[in-house]
């Protein structure tokens, strides 16, 4: 089913503009078509959640916008900057001024407590929050000097979290990020982004398999075969807390 | 940058093991360069500086007897810069509470000052007093040896007449810093003194009232050395000249030479492959974490870190192992290198030990290190830093396997499935597995060599006092002597048997190549000397024709067959052409040999010895010292068995401590390799490894996937470690092919397995170890995330 792109229905700034992406790569023997053709726009302090399934492009996707790697053909501008074609150091600058990653598996740095995670990216940010009013946001500040061998899953991912924003990033990227959890904690990191994206009003992406997330989202896009296939706006975003899967 | 960094110091820390492991070898390179390179410059240096200060001479020459007067004739010579004349006499002297012969030389200074050359460094005490006839300097080791200080007194024995001297001063010669008697190899403080007297005195004691025997010269800047010994050998020879020599020729300065040129061997060869299998070890260990950090990497990039950025983090990461490698070395280089010095003290007498500054060791040892280690991680640091972030954090394609012999041959068919992981990741990786079989070799080959030494040089030992000195004494005559001698020899007490030699100083020529030597005239089929060829086998000497070292015919180009004309130095000098007759296998010392029959004719005389070597009853050896003691023609007795317990003694020290450390290190380095590679073989595996054990594999049957692995690059390992310890041996040998000493091409059976048994154990240490890791291997987490 494709219908007609929705508009906002305020007219917002658009940050991130994406127009004919199309993403190409070999993995081992076999080349995978994981982008053919995506147009799309993000705008400034919404939340929107990307469904699709796995193979359906929506991490390549995540991965292109968030400058971790660059589209085969097509477009794509954040606000006036070009990020197609452009080489690997301004997508470098673009990655450290303007976008925080959460990943699936968290991602942490083995070797570094849960403060110095953050510290590893306030170290190179422009205007960051000290590492323990981000910790102090997604509510870990106890847990600071802990290592992430020490902490839970979604204790992990919630550092990750406090990590991506403590830049005060433009747009926080957010691939699976309940995908390793369980419900229960899984509901709980996602409060935490709610809470960030509604407080700083951070521009949010969230990718995922898990439909139910969907109701949480200012809009909603599903991907397919490396195509947008569906999108629509919620009338009202539901409260993390009243998800269930 | 400061939590990067913080990243870097706990990276390390969890590494420590195999931290540790590369710091031993990058400490060993810079251990061996600090050692060769400090005992190099400060042996270079003291020496340097003692031939300046103390006016060592250019040219000397040695006659039987000239007329003072001649001197001013020798100052006439173009070129020629300072002349001193002076008096040498062999000696035997009486130490008291010594029972043993002591030999010495007497060397004449002018009355009551010093020679304008050859000036001596006085210790303590001063030089005997203008008029004094009973007074002497005597060499500081000679003194130490006995505990003698000033005021004591020597009986001392010249041409057969006793003096008493009393000891006035203690002093060093720069001629004479490497003391040794004139007929060893090795120094013999109890047993060989270096003297000084008044030139007077000594001249009537020694028939030399107004005549010299020996001449010392400097030659003029620019002037040729080589136009001053043809004038002076014009000069003397009408005196009993037997040819001026240069430096090149004065033993102690020759010594000083060789070891030198051993130090420059050492100084490259050792601290080379040390530092070569560093950065090895370096390059895998890098190339390894940054694969397990592949996706710490991405993570990082995706923050905004710049390649710049991570270049600098590995950088530094290697840049910290090498600095605590160094670190080590040098406080390892510090003891040893203090350790060698003291040692170096004890061979070459310097007044002074010049240790020049450290640090310029102590930087080049640091550079050399960084740039080997540099060599090692480049290439992983730059493959890390191109990754794109999003490739980085996707996992790993499952790598490219194909089938091979193992799916179509029938024995293919037979091999367990874990058997087959193994065969496939060794062949998928052939690179890999042939740089862990190159380096696993490369220290088997170290070991091999360490083991080589310890028996080459057993056998060079064996080889000099079995085979070649069969004797016990070696009895010296102060002028030919009738061959009726030997009777008399026999006839002492505990003597079995008496053989004698007439020796003639030669300089042997080939076009532009000179040699000073001496012929040793031997009976046809000599019983106490032997000539023996490469194979050890004995040698019958023709009845015409030379035979020599074989060493020294390679140094005069020389084949047999070949013409060489000898010139003979002594008696009536003449210049003879003679044909090389074969060649001996000796490793020490250079020797050229005929029948003493022919010898005795060339030089038209009857059948005339000067010297004599006896094979005596052990226990009745003090009576028979005691014997020669009291001839008055003997001029010295030189106690074979204790020649070689000193050069046994000098090995051990020397050569073969350097060796221990050597072997010690070599050691290390295998099991630093098979530990290293065991350990990063497990962190690369432990997903695969624990999804068998969730299949259902038993421990034994996934430990043998690692171990396995392990077990059969070892033993491919051990042909390499063979052949390239053969080729380092063979290298080293021709390396430390000295005029003095040389250390035979011989590798024993023992020394092969001793390497493969080190590079074994090693692996089982290493595998001990890892199947500790492997009990612990967590299946549930291995499996949990994708790390």
């Amino acid at each position: 089913m494709v219908t007609a792109p929705v508009q906002p229905s305020t007219k917002r700034e658009v940050v991130f503009s994406a127009r004919g992406i199309s993403k190409v790569y070999r993995m081992g023997e076999v080349t995978i078509h994981a982008l053919r053709g995506v147009d799309l726009d993000l705008y400034a302090g919404e939340l929107v959640v990307m469904l699709g399934a796995s193979g359906s492009g929506k991490s390549t996707l995540l991965n292109i916008m968030g400058g971790l790697d660059s589209a085969s053909e097509g477009t794509l501008r954040y606000r006036d900057q070009a990020l197609s074609g452009v080489s690997d150091r301004e997508l470098t600058r673009f990655r450290r001024e303007h976008v925080g990653f959460v990943f699936q598996f968290y991602n942490m740095i083995p070797s570094l407590t849960a403060r110095e995670n953050i510290a590893i990216v306030t170290d190179i940010a422009d205007n960051p929050m000290r590492p323990e009013e981000a910790l102090d946001l997604v509510g870990l500040a106890d847990r600071m000097d802990h290592f992430p061998s020490q902490l839970s899953g979604g204790e992990q991912q919630r550092v990750a979290i406090a990590r991506a924003i403590a830049k005060r990033p433009a747009v926080l990227l957010c691939d699976e990020p309940t995908g390793a959890l369980d419900s229960k904690t899984g509901i709980k990191v996602l409060q935490v982004i709610e809470h960030i994206n509604e407080e700083i009003g951070t521009t949010t992406a969230i990718i995922t398999h898990n439909e139910v997330i969907g109701r949480m989202a200012d809009r909603v896009i599903r991907l397919k075969d490396g195509r947008v296939d569906e999108e629509h706006r919620n009338d009202r975003r539901a409260d993390p807390a009243e998800l269930k899967w | 940058m400061l939590t990067l960094h913080r990243k870097l110091l706990r990276d390390l820390a969890g590494l420590k093991g195999q931290v540790a492991a590369i710091a031993v070898v990058i400490a060993g390179g810079v251990m061996t360069l600090m050692i060769s390179v400090t005992s190099l410059d400060a042996i270079r240096l003291s020496m340097d500086r003692f031939y300046a200060t103390h006016q060592l001479g250019d040219v000397f020459a040695s006659v039987n007897r000239a007329p003072e007067v001649i001197a001013e004739r020798l100052r006439e010579i173009p070129g020629i810069n300072l002349v001193e004349t002076r008096v040498v006499a062999p000696v035997r002297l009486e130490v008291p509470g010594f029972d043993d012969p002591v030999r010495g030389t007497l060397l004449s200074v002018p009355d009551g000052r010093q020679p304008s050359l050859n000036r001596l460094h006085l210790v303590a005490g001063s030089l005997p007093e203008s008029g004094r006839a009973n007074q002497v300097v005597v060499s500081e080791p000679f003194a130490e040896a006995h505990g003698l200080g000033m005021g004591d007194r020597l009986r001392v024995i010249i041409r057969g007449r006793y003096e008493t001297l009393v000891i006035s001063g203690i002093a060093l010669s720069p001629e004479f810093i490497y003391q040794v008697a004139p007929t060893d190899l090795l120094p013999d403080y109890e047993r060989y003194a270096v003297m000084w007297m008044n030139r007077r005195a000594l001249g009537n004691a020694f028939a030399m009232d107004g005549a010299f025997n020996s001449v010392v010269a400097s030659v003029q800047a620019g002037a040729s050395t080589a136009s001053v010994i043809e004038h002076l050998d014009r000069l003397l020879a009408p005196y009993g000249g037997i040819g001026a020599h240069d430096r090149e020729d004065l033993m102690s300065h020759r010594i000083l030479q060789e070891e030198i040129a051993q130090l420059r061997v050492m100084a490259v060869v050792l601290p080379g492959v040390f530092l070569g299998v560093s950065a090895f070890l370096l390059s895998v260990l890098m190339g390894r974490i940054v694969n397990t950090q592949r996706q710490q990497i991405a993570v990082i990039k995706a923050f905004g870190y710049d390649d710049r950025d991570l270049a600098v983090h590995y950088a530094l990461l290697t840049g910290l192992m090498v600095a605590v490698g160094v670190a080590l070395g040098i406080a390892l280089g510090s003891i040893t290198g203090d350790l060698m010095a003291a040692l170096y003290a004890e061979y070459f007498r310097f007044p002074e030990t010049v240790t020049r500054l450290q640090l310029r060791v102590v930087v080049l040892a640091a550079l050399v290190a960084a740039f080997a280690a540099g060599l090692g991680t480049f290439r992983s640091v730059a493959a890390a830093v191109r990754l794109p972030p999003a490739q980085a954090m996707r996992p790993p394609a499952p790598e490219q396997f194909r089938q091979g012999w193992m799916d179509r041959t029938a024995a293919g068919q037979w091999l367990a499935q874990t058997t087959r992981i193994i065969l496939r990741n060794l062949s998928r990786h052939r690179l890999k597995s042939a740089m862990t079989i190159t380096g696993i070799g490369l220290s088997g080959a170290l070991l091999l060599l360490g083991s080589y030494q310890f028996n080459a040089v057993t056998h060079m030992i064996d080889t000099q006092y079995r085979k070649v000195l069969k004797m016990d004494t070696h009895v010296t005559f102060i002028e030919p002597t009738s061959a009726h001698v030997l009777a008399e020899l026999r006839a002492l007490p505990g003597v079995h048997y008496a053989e004698g030699y007439r020796s003639v100083p030669v300089r042997l020529r080939n076009g532009h190549l000179s040699e000073r030597n001496a012929i040793e005239g031997l009976p046809a089929s000599p019983q106490l000397r032997g000539l023996v060829d490469r194979s050890l086998r004995p040698i019958e000497l023709p009845a015409d024709g030379l035979f020599m070292t074989d060493f020294l015919a390679d140094q005069l180009e020389l084949r047999p067959g070949d013409r060489v004309l000898v010139e003979i130095m002594e008696g009536r000098r003449r210049v003879l052409e003679m044909t090389l007759a074969g060649t001996v296998d000796e490793p020490l010392g250079l020797g050229t040999y005929m029948r003493l029959d022919a010898l005795n004719a060339l030089m038209r005389e009857g059948p005339a010895i000067t010297g004599a070597w006896l094979l005596s009853d052990p226990d009745r050896r003090d009576a028979l010292y005691a014997r020669l003691w009291d001839a008055p023609r003997v001029a010295g007795i030189g106690m074979i068995s204790q020649a070689e317990d000193g050069l046994r003694q000098y090995m051990e020290d020397t050569v073969l401590v350097l060796m221990s450390i050597l072997l010690l290190l070599a050691g290390s380095i295998t099991f630093a390799l098979v530990y290293n590679n065991a350990r990063i073989a497990f962190a690369e595996r432990a997903r695969e490894l624990a999804t068998l054990r969730v299949l259902g594999f038993t421990r034994a049957q996934v430990g043998w996937v690692l171990i396995g692995e392990i077990a059969l690059l070892t033993l491919l390992a051990l042909p390499v470690a063979w052949l390239l310890g053969t080729l380092f041996a063979w290298l080293l040998s021709l390396a430390f092919s000295m005029d003095m000493i040389r250390i035979p091409f011989h590798i024993t059976h023992q020394s092969y397995a001793f390497a493969a048994a080190g590079v074994l154990v090693a692996s089982l240490l290493s595998v001990v170890l890892i199947a500790r890791r492997l009990r612990h291997l967590d299946m549930v987490a291995a499996l949990k995330s994708i790390e």
